[in-house]
């Protein structure tokens, strides 16, 4: 990235005025995923101007993109050369931008199979708290010279600094896509999924709402077929779902526009949440009140619910996990699961290294970061 | 009190937390420990400790943080990038010991094991139930899991599965203070900063690791290998490319350059072709009727960008015939030359050509062969520079003509270390890669884990002064590179 961009002096010249002057920042995109996190607060430090594609080449699979770039001009540009974002990153609302997807560091049905955004980044410039534009990683797939900065930014929620330009590997679109679907039960679905998981067959994703199991295979046309064939017959009633429909299934649960994710003003009023948690895909069912959505193969169980923040918490924390409130009327539980003594502790210092006066997104991730 | 006092003070109080056996401090038992693979640089350490509980180790580390210790610690010592050099006022903290498999999930494709396991040990253990861990460093039968978590250790295969970071769920360990400390989990990801990418790759500086929870993935029920040979380097490495472009990631993509081929054969009769100017190999792995489709769509691309001979594996037992070779080429240069220095940088793929050709030049220029073995889907650089270390002359000029193939890497576009980490050796291309500012971030982020500086202290992120004095030498020799770099 240039230094003597005029849109990159402006926003070096916005962090210095606010480092001088302790003003927070809050830096941001296309606003798709502000209810996210804890609640921005700060003066907009608008990154869309930072915007377009710096460098593609589609033989070297890497794309370069400044943070303002939409995903949906991202993705359409791979799509053209027959590539994509393997990860799937959600996209909530249109407009969303590239630097807030490696800032959110989420990822979308892909991810236990392919990988998760911080898997893909491979390089990245930062301004950070001093008004330094540093650039670590690159552009090329394996990089071990220095720490691995760009991966530690990924999903930093904008603490560490602002991203303004970020290298992500891609991959070819899968020649084949097939999804089928099962009637099955909680317990019966979960120990499935770890038996498929545990054979070379060319899982992509899978997902579990209301007793009914979704999986959708990728890969080779051949395997995609076969495996396709030889799970619809592995359990009663298994059947090839239309391309189209299944289309729209994997958009709505990764963009969360499925009714599962939607709340009426009157659900929030009662005090119900959407909570994410993240636990092996080994743990049993949960036994949790409120309604589920399974994702990654059991890793990732999504709930709507009316239970206190504690039970959630425990429920992940006895599992080996850790639950995220998503979606709340309010967040005074916190909205990430809070960290122990050690962590926080290096937390803090990670912060004061790298934006020292905190003016970068102060209390997004946690209070007093 | 004197130097010689503090240490045996030190050495009684450690002697309070260890049996006999397992601190070494005497020259003769210490020796073995002075050098890491990168076999050029060697240091004598104060003592070596082979702690064999958690406990012990969280006392050592309590010890050298309240006396200001410094602590090197060290796996298998295969790495080839001095990252374990002994410091000479430190411990040098053996995990040989932890080298237990704690527990194989075969539903959940995890393993959870000690950090001083061999990385074919967790494969060897996860065979029985059809899966593998897939990072597979040509060291593997030695190197250890801790080892390969502090470098983000890759492979061969790691073009289509990933580095050790993608296969690496959790570790567990301590902070240079003696606390213990997780970072990820079994689960897909942990609340809050990703410290865990942060401490893979980080070379010891960050945290000491005993346990690490990895991926395992089912084991392909087939893999074949093509070896295609080609008549100039730029045809194979425009083939890299083509196979890319053409949508497809082979399990492996390596080259080898004609004397590389040569020094290979000689070594394990694989049957490489002699007269190519570079051979690559290519492999597919998956399904019987996956693997069946890639190859064709392979060979198509190969044959198309020129290849004038193509070999499939028929077997499993032609298959590893094939990759003996590769998986040999270190040893095999040690039978060309007295010694030779192996780089590790990475390139853009499309520029795989263009470096081979300026390898030449610099064989010329320096006057030193050199054998080229590529992970070439990767971009990846193995140049093996041919030197006798003996020669204090052969030496200095093999140490500029590294320095000149990696600084030529990061002007194409690429980095000083792909896979084998800076440790030692890259210290001054460290200088020419990142800003001062880059680096000063580095040491804060260094500092945020280990304030006091006290793990492997020296390594990875050179000191302002060090670079200063490596710009000042590039001036002498009158070609500075990168005038647009800040230098402080």
């Amino acid at each position: 990235m240039r230094s003597g961009d005029p849109e990159l002096s402006r926003l070096v010249e916005r962090v210095q005025s606010a480092r001088a002057g302790h003003i927070a920042l809050d830096i941001q995109g296309g606003g798709s995923k502000h209810f996210y996190a804890e609640l921005p607060r700060g003066e907009p430090l608008d990154m869309r101007p930072l915007a377009g594609i710096s460098s593609y080449e589609p033989s070297e699979l890497v794309v370069t993109a400044r943070a303002g770039t939409t995903l949906a001009e991202l993705e359409s540009v791979l799509a053209e050369r027959g590539q994509c974002l393997a990860f799937e990153p959600p996209r909530w609302a249109p407009g969303c931008t590239v630097g807030g997807m490696i800032a959110a560091g989420l990822s979308g049905p892909s991810r236990a199979s392919a990988g998760a955004v911080r898997d893909f980044t491979l390089g990245l410039t930062l301004l950070n708290g001093y008004g330094e534009v540093l650039t670590f990683g690159g552009q090329v797939m394996k990089n071990v010279a220095g720490y691995d900065v760009s991966r530690l930014v990924t999903g930093s929620w904008g603490v560490l600094g602002a991203i303004c330009e970020v290298s992500i590997k891609v991959l070819p679109m899968r020649p084949a896509v097939a999804t089928l679907g099962f009637s099955l039960d909680e317990p019966t679905a979960l120990a499935l999924l770890l038996t498929w998981g545990a054979r070379p067959l060319p899982l992509h994703a899978s997902a579990w709402l209301d007793g009914r199991l979704t999986v959708r295979l990728a890969g080779a046309r051949a395997a995609v077929e076969q495996a396709g064939k030889e799970l619809c017959a592995a359990v009663p009633g298994g059947e090839l779902l239309g391309q189209q429909d299944a289309g729209h299934w994997w958009d709505s649960i990764r963009d969360h526009h499925h009714a599962f994710f939607a709340f009426t003003a009157a659900e929030r009023a009662r005090g119900e949440c959407l909570w994410r948690l993240s636990v092996p895909s080994t743990s049993p069912p949960l036994a949790l009140a409120g309604q589920q959505l399974i994702e990654w193969g059991g890793a990732l169980r999504w709930w709507r619910t009316e239970a206190p923040a504690a039970a959630m918490r425990a429920a992940a924390a006895n599992a080996g996990g850790h639950a995220t409130l998503v979606r709340a009327a309010e967040k005074r539980a916190g909205a990430f699961a809070p960290l122990g003594a050690s962590a926080m502790r290096i937390h803090r210092g990670l912060k004061a290294a790298f934006d020292p006066a905190g003016i970068f997104n102060p209390g997004r991730l946690y209070a007093g970061l | 009190m004197t130097d010689i006092a503090r240490q045996t003070d030190f050495l009684t109080a450690l002697a309070r937390i260890l049996p006999a056996g397992a601190i070494l401090a005497r020259r003769e038992d210490t020796a073995p420990y002075e050098c890491d693979g990168l076999t050029a640089y060697r240091e004598s350490p104060l003592c070596v400790v082979l702690p064999d509980t958690r406990a012990q180790i969280e006392a050592i580390l309590k010890l050298c943080h309240a006396q200001g210790v410094p602590i090197v610690a060290r796996g298998a010592g295969t790495g080839l990038s001095g990252g374990a050099l002994p410091h000479p006022r430190g411990v040098s903290l053996s995990l040989a010991k932890f080298n237990r498999i704690l527990k194989v999930v075969p539903l959940g494709c995890t393993a959870v094991v000690e950090s001083g396991v061999r990385n074919l040990a967790i494969s060897e253990a996860a065979a029985p139930f059809g899966l593998y861990y897939a990072p597979d460093p040509s060291s593997q039968l030695a190197c250890t899991i801790g080892g390969n978590v502090a470098e983000n250790a890759g492979g061969v295969h790691c073009l289509k599965y990933g580095l050790t970071v993608h296969n690496v769920l959790g570790v567990k360990g301590f902070m240079a203070n003696g606390e213990s400390i997780e970072f990820g989990s079994a689960a897909l990801d942990a609340a809050g900063l990703d410290l865990l990418s942060a401490v893979i790759g980080s070379e010891g500086m960050l945290a000491i690791v005993t346990e690490v929870t990895v991926r395992l993935i089912p084991q392909p029920q087939v893999a074949r290998c093509i070896m295609a040979s080609y008549a100039d380097v730029e045809s194979a490495g425009a083939a890299v490319a083509s196979i890319i472009a053409s949508g497809i990631i082979p399990a492996g993509l390596e080259l080898m350059d004609k004397r590389m081929t040569a020094a290979a054969e000689a070594f394990v009769q694989a049957g490489y072709d002699l007269e190519a100017a570079a051979i690559l190999l290519c492999e597919s792995d998956g399904t019987e009727i996956e693997v069946e489709e890639e190859i064709g769509r392979m060979i198509t691309v190969l044959r198309e960008s020129g290849a004038t001979r193509i070999e499939v594996s028929t077997s499993e037992a032609q298959r590893l015939r094939f990759w003996s070779g590769r998986k040999n080429a270190f040893p095999a240069s040690g039978g060309i030359s007295p010694d030779y220095m192996c780089m590790d940088s990475t390139i853009p793929r499309k520029r795989l050509a263009q470096m081979l050709r300026a390898i030449e030049g610099m064989e010329q220029k320096y006057g030193l062969g050199c054998v080229n073995v590529f992970h070439a889907g990767d971009g990846n650089l193995h140049p093996l520079i041919l030197y006798d270390a003996s020669d204090p002359e052969q030496r200095r000029r093999c140490e500029l003509f590294g320095a000149d193939i990696l600084e030529t890497s990061v002007r194409m576009g690429g980095t000083v270390t792909g896979e084998h980490g800076v440790g030692v050796e890259k210290l001054n291309s460290m200088c020419v890669q990142f800003s001062g500012a880059e680096r000063e971030q580095f040491l804060r982020l260094k500092a945020a884990f280990d304030p006091a500086g006290l793990l492997n202290p020296g390594k990875v992120i050179p000191s302002l002064q060090r670079c200063a004095e490596y710009g000042k030498m590039h001036v002498h020799h009158g070609m500075l590179p990168f005038p647009e770099l800040p230098r402080f």
